[in-house]
């Protein structure tokens, strides 16, 4: 990939009392890679994502968004930065524009610059037909598609998704990853992304990092992995595979 | 301050497109329109006497009529004004899993509260003029007397007090907003809490009284002192709840013929009338001197509810799940 690196965490480390949910994590990512971030329910994943944010502060380390220091500058990683939380909320009882248009404003992205953007993200994402319809009417794969171009809105160089696929049917999911990818792709955003559906994250994912019980078992690519916990030879190495043994081996 | 002013535009398009908005001030409406008109039609009695009182245009709002006075329905109704526009601010946009959507936008996170302050306080501010300027006009129909320059900046104080006072609430609902995660919770929560200023702290400071200076017969008639230090020390203490606040001095600005805002305790009924006959109004800076306190102790109160609510606030973490 390209060398520039975007994200960089050096000893990340979140106590919640005398819980550990994050352990002295250390990663870098680099520009427009697709980064899938694995690991069971609690393993420390959104607590991540969080620190990186800088919406939660870490109890020790140091981190490094596009150069920015999420505790200490908040406001300018938040800037390049997009978010889409898992089950993201929208104001029910708005339609698609009114809620896209509200995120622009507190981007403080002119009208004049936010108006084509958002007619072109609501065609990318399908949702350009139904001007009228309130979001609470939405489906499940219909919001996520929303979030995703509300994500996109303010042209951020890195996004985080937590959970993007879960809850979409095959068809929607399947949709949902092509858009992953074009991401990567085309524009060049750098996409971290949080993911228990470990098939999915295997089709997309240049790297992957496996998390268990707050700390990074493993980090790269995955036929690299494979070779290392499952032996050389293997013609095709499965996410599955390699995720159950370090699952076990965490268990342990 | 571009986020301050896009949460605030959204807010304000919410109130006013809100249902509980329309409520209540139809209630208010109504409740105020018909104060009004009985308090006109009194009025309209009182000027066929000979007697004729001063300042008779302020009398539509501070005349207790047949049954009570704007201010004290104000003084009353108002927090609940304030609560209904800001209890589930905060944890509303929580449950909806919009928080966190919010909070991860470039914009400070005080921007989020300052701007549903600042529309539930417009919102507020329209509610409050707009009752004001309907009984104006509504009195002027009734009694056919054109308000001075005087009345006209008294009204203009009593607007800003009146606008104080609800706003305190609506910082008061905003703090338990944050505070508590449910919606039902906060609600209560502010509730009690109207009921506790409105209700108990008035009967509690008089029993305070009691027990700092206690007063009995014999020892008032020997001593005075000690009835003057009594009723002080009820005063004081009841002074800590924003409705009295409120109360003295909305009495204080929109009824000039009171001197203090002292309640006239030590004077017989003879003295009192005599008062109330020849005395002349209190200037406007004097009133506004008086009550200069009362609006700073309600600003300050706000204030204090803004800065816990930012302590609580900055330190949460908002989690979509």
């Amino acid at each position: 990939m390209d060398g520039q690196i975007v994200i960089e965490t050096q000893e990340l480390t979140k106590v919640y009392g005398e819980q550990v949910a994050v352990d002295h994590l250390n990663l870098k990512i680099n520009q427009g890679e697709v980064f899938g971030f694995l690991g069971p329910n609690g393993a420390g994943k959104t607590t991540t994502l969080l620190m990186l944010l800088g919406l939660s502060e870490p109890t020790s380390g140091k981190a490094w968004v596009c150069g920015f220091d999420p505790t200490r500058e908040p406001l300018k990683v938040k800037r390049v930065v997009g978010y889409l939380p898992e089950n993201v909320g929208f104001y029910d009882d708005m339609n698609a524009v009114q809620n896209l248009k509200y995120v622009s404003q507190l981007n403080a992205i002119p009208d004049e610059i936010a108006a084509p953007k958002m007619e072109d993200l609501l065609k990318m994402v399908d949702l350009y037909g139904e001007p009228k319809k309130k979001v609470g009417d939405y489906s499940r794969g219909m919001r996520q598609r929303l979030g995703i171009a509300e994500v996109l809105l303010k042209d951020p160089q890195v996004v985080f998704l937590d959970e993007p696929t879960l809850g979409l049917d095959p068809d929607g999911s399947n949709q949902m990853l092509e858009l992953i990818q074009s991401l990567s792709r085309d524009k060049k955003i750098t996409v971290f992304f949080c993911s228990h559906l470990l098939e999915q994250v295997q089709k997309i994912s240049h790297r992957v990092g496996i998390m268990i019980k707050g700390s990074l078992v493993a980090v790269g690519r995955i036929e690299d992995l494979g070779k290392a916990k499952l032996g050389v030879g293997q013609e095709k190495y499965t996410l599955e595979e390699i995720y159950m043994k370090y699952f076990k081996e965490g268990q342990l | 301050m571009k986020g301050l002013l896009s949460v605030y535009r959204k807010e304000l398009q919410d109130h006013f497109s809100s249902t509980r908005f329309i409520l209540l001030f139809t209630l208010i409406l109504m409740v105020s329109l018909i104060t009004a008109f009985m308090v006109g039609t009194g009025i309209r009695d009182e000027l066929q006497a000979v007697a004729k009182p001063t300042f008779v245009f302020l009398m539509l709002f501070s005349s207790p009529g047949k049954f009570f006075s704007l201010i004290s329905f104000i003084a009353f109704f108002g927090p609940l004004m304030g609560i209904v526009l800001g209890f589930d601010s905060i944890n509303r946009e929580r449950s909806a899993r919009t928080l966190s959507k919010l909070v991860s936008q470039p914009i400070y996170r005080d921007s989020i509260i300052n701007g549903k302050f600042l529309a539930g306080s417009i919102t507020i501010a329209i509610m409050l003029l707009a009752i004001i300027l309907l009984i104006s006009g509504l009195g002027l129909r009734l009694i056919g007397i054109i308000p001075g320059p005087e009345e006209i900046g008294r009204l203009a104080i009593y607007f800003l007090i009146s606008l104080f006072y609800i706003s305190l609430w609506l910082g008061i609902s905003i703090l338990f907003s944050v505070i508590f995660r449910s919606m039902a919770t906060s609600a209560l929560a502010a509730i009690a809490c109207w009921i506790f200023f409105s209700f108990f702290v008035a009967y509690g400071a008089s029993l305070a009284a009691d027990a700092i200076s206690p007063v009995d017969q014999r020892a008032t008639t020997s001593n005075p002192e000690l009835l003057v230090q009594h009723e002080q020390t009820r005063r004081v203490l009841s002074l800590l709840s924003p409705m009295t606040l409120y109360s003295e001095a909305t009495t204080t600005i929109l009824d000039p013929l009171r001197k203090t805002t002292q309640s006239l305790l030590l004077m017989g009924p003879l003295e009192r009338l005599s008062i109330s006959r020849f005395q002349s109004p209190l200037p406007l800076g004097e009133s506004v001197y008086i009550v200069f306190p009362h609006l700073i102790s309600l600003l300050a109160i706000t204030v204090l509810c803004f800065a816990i609510s930012y302590v609580f606030f900055m330190r949460q973490e908002v989690r979509s799940t």
